[in-house]
């Protein structure tokens, strides 16, 4: 393998393992604070806290990832760690955007399967969520988005190796952190401009599949 | 709990019929406002009973009492008993149980975003139906007892929501009959649909209380005097007067009674 394609590879890597991380996590975290969660205090100081790292520089996310994940827990320089901290600064963006999600979903979808004797879990499950699909997909998007293009967070958690990672312990070099690197090395200005033409072009085949995968799961009209 | 139970065996064997539903003395509350007082009232089974009265006056609130929906708004207080079929609702049952038996439809038409087999079929999946071949057949009978079948026999894996609002208040009751209740509560189930549809619901009704036992709220007195056998008039959270239909609109025993049915409020 050579030219970028081990970085290419590197970055689905990462962009698969942080939806893993990050998916079940927020939709999970936003189905308990608009279903279950008593609404009061502590849910509006959650809502706080997750507005506000929403808003926080990444940089300092890779900072605490580094602090945290790499040194603390010595996961060290590698696709975990990365991983680890980009969850941590994309989970409040899929939070929020999961909760207006469900939110939006009408009441009387919700009684109408209670009404028919199924359990509050089971009408989440079966109803709520593929009715508030569309919406949380959107919110993976963005969240994938704000991912793919990071670069600070990245090099001071997941390393700069531009050979493909072997494991959840590799270092690996991903497409945005190629291109300011390349960038910073002031000699190789066309190929940062090359992987970044690249880089966008992932990103809109990442964002054509979310779309094709919306549109199916709103066959039936849920949704638009 | 026994001796309750055992006095309710004593009461029914006297009365001779078991009566569906039966409340009595219920007072219900949302936080500080009582939105029903001392309310009594029995359903004889594969009756219709409808409830008439003006907006707020708590009709709605007591259909919901009856399959505890009432459960999913905070602050909500009941005191008093609803029995069906003799058991005491917020005691002897599980509610889930209880919405299996006691089905309700909604005022505005509330299909699932799935196909319409899929909506039908809905309640019995939940309920652990897996087969598919079985799946089918209450899918079918259901639609065909809701008069829908022959609409939409040739699109049952098309989107629900594509149907017209009083196909899809139909579709509604085909879904709530797919659980095999006894009971229908229904909540103003005509009144976000045409004429025509209107007419369709009304006519259905009275195939179904051959199987069912039925209680509608309506704002229409016009229905209430075609589709019930039973009326009951609700007014400020009070029942009013309930009696046979015929008596209510023809020589109401209660001058609020009258004055409403003659058109002078509400």
């Amino acid at each position: 393998m050579g030219g970028i394609s081990t970085i290419i590879l590197n970055t689905l890597y990462m962009l698969l393992l942080t939806l893993v991380m990050a998916a079940p996590l927020g939709v999970a975290a936003a189905v308990y604070l608009v279903e279950y969660a008593r609404q009061g205090p502590l849910v509006r100081v959650l809502r706080l806290g997750t507005e506000t790292l929403a808003g926080i520089p990444s940089i300092i996310f890779g900072l605490f990832g580094m602090l945290f994940f790499v040194n603390m827990l010595h996961f060290g320089f590698g696709l975990l760690s990365g991983c680890l901290t980009l969850t941590l600064m994309i989970l409040p963006t899929i939070v929020r955007t999961s909760e207006e999600a469900l939110k939006s979903v009408p009441k009387s979808l919700r009684e109408g399967s209670l009404a028919l004797g199924a359990t509050k879990l089971k009408t989440i499950v079966r109803v709520v969520l593929p009715a508030a699909a569309p919406g949380i997909t959107t919110g993976l998007i963005l969240g994938i988005g704000r991912a793919v293009g990071e670069t600070a967070a990245l090099l001071f958690t997941m390393g700069s190796d531009y050979k493909a990672a072997k494991g959840l312990f590799s270092s690996a070099r991903v497409l945005s952190a190629h291109v300011y690197l390349l960038f910073a090395e002031g000699i190789s200005f066309d190929r940062a401009f090359s992987t970044a033409t690249v880089l966008i072009a992932v990103v809109l085949a990442f964002n054509l599949l979310a779309k094709l995968l919306v549109r199916r799961m709103g066959r039936n009209g849920a949704g638009a | 709990m026994s001796e309750r139970e055992i006095s309710n065996e004593r009461n029914t064997a006297m009365d001779g019929v078991c009566p569906k539903i039966d409340v009595r003395n219920l007072d219900l509350w949302y936080g500080e406002t009582q939105a029903l007082k001392k309310v009594s009232l029995s359903v004889e089974p594969n009756t219709v009973t409808a409830l008439i009265g003006p907006s707020g006056c708590g009709k709605s609130t007591f259909l919901r009492v009856l399959d505890r929906m009432n459960d999913l708004i905070d602050g909500v207080r009941t005191e008093g008993r609803v029995l069906y079929d003799g058991k005491d609702i917020f005691a002897d049952i599980d509610v889930i149980e209880l919405r299996k038996k006691v089905g309700m439809v909604f005022q505005k038409p509330n299909p699932f975003p799935m196909s319409i087999y899929d909506n039908v079929a809905y309640g019995p999946r939940v309920h652990g139906v897996k087969e598919r071949r079985l799946l089918d057949e209450i899918v079918e009978r259901s639609l065909a007892n809701a008069a829908l079948l022959d609409e939409v026999k040739d699109r049952l894996t098309k989107p629900a929501l594509g149907l017209s609002g009083g196909q899809q208040q139909r579709l509604c009751i085909a879904r709530v009959l797919a659980v095999e209740p006894d009971v229908l509560l229904m909540d103003e189930p005509t009144s976000a649909l045409d004429p025509i549809s209107t007419a369709k619901i009304e006519s259905l009704l009275d195939e179904l209380k051959r199987r069912y036992t039925i209680v509608i709220v309506t704002h229409n007195m016009q229905q209430a005097g075609r589709v019930s056998d039973t009326t009951g008039f609700f007014l400020q959270g009070e029942l009013v007067e309930y009696a046979p239909t015929r008596e209510i609109f023809f020589k109401p025993r209660d001058v609020r009674t009258e004055n409403y049915i003659s058109g002078r409020f509400g």
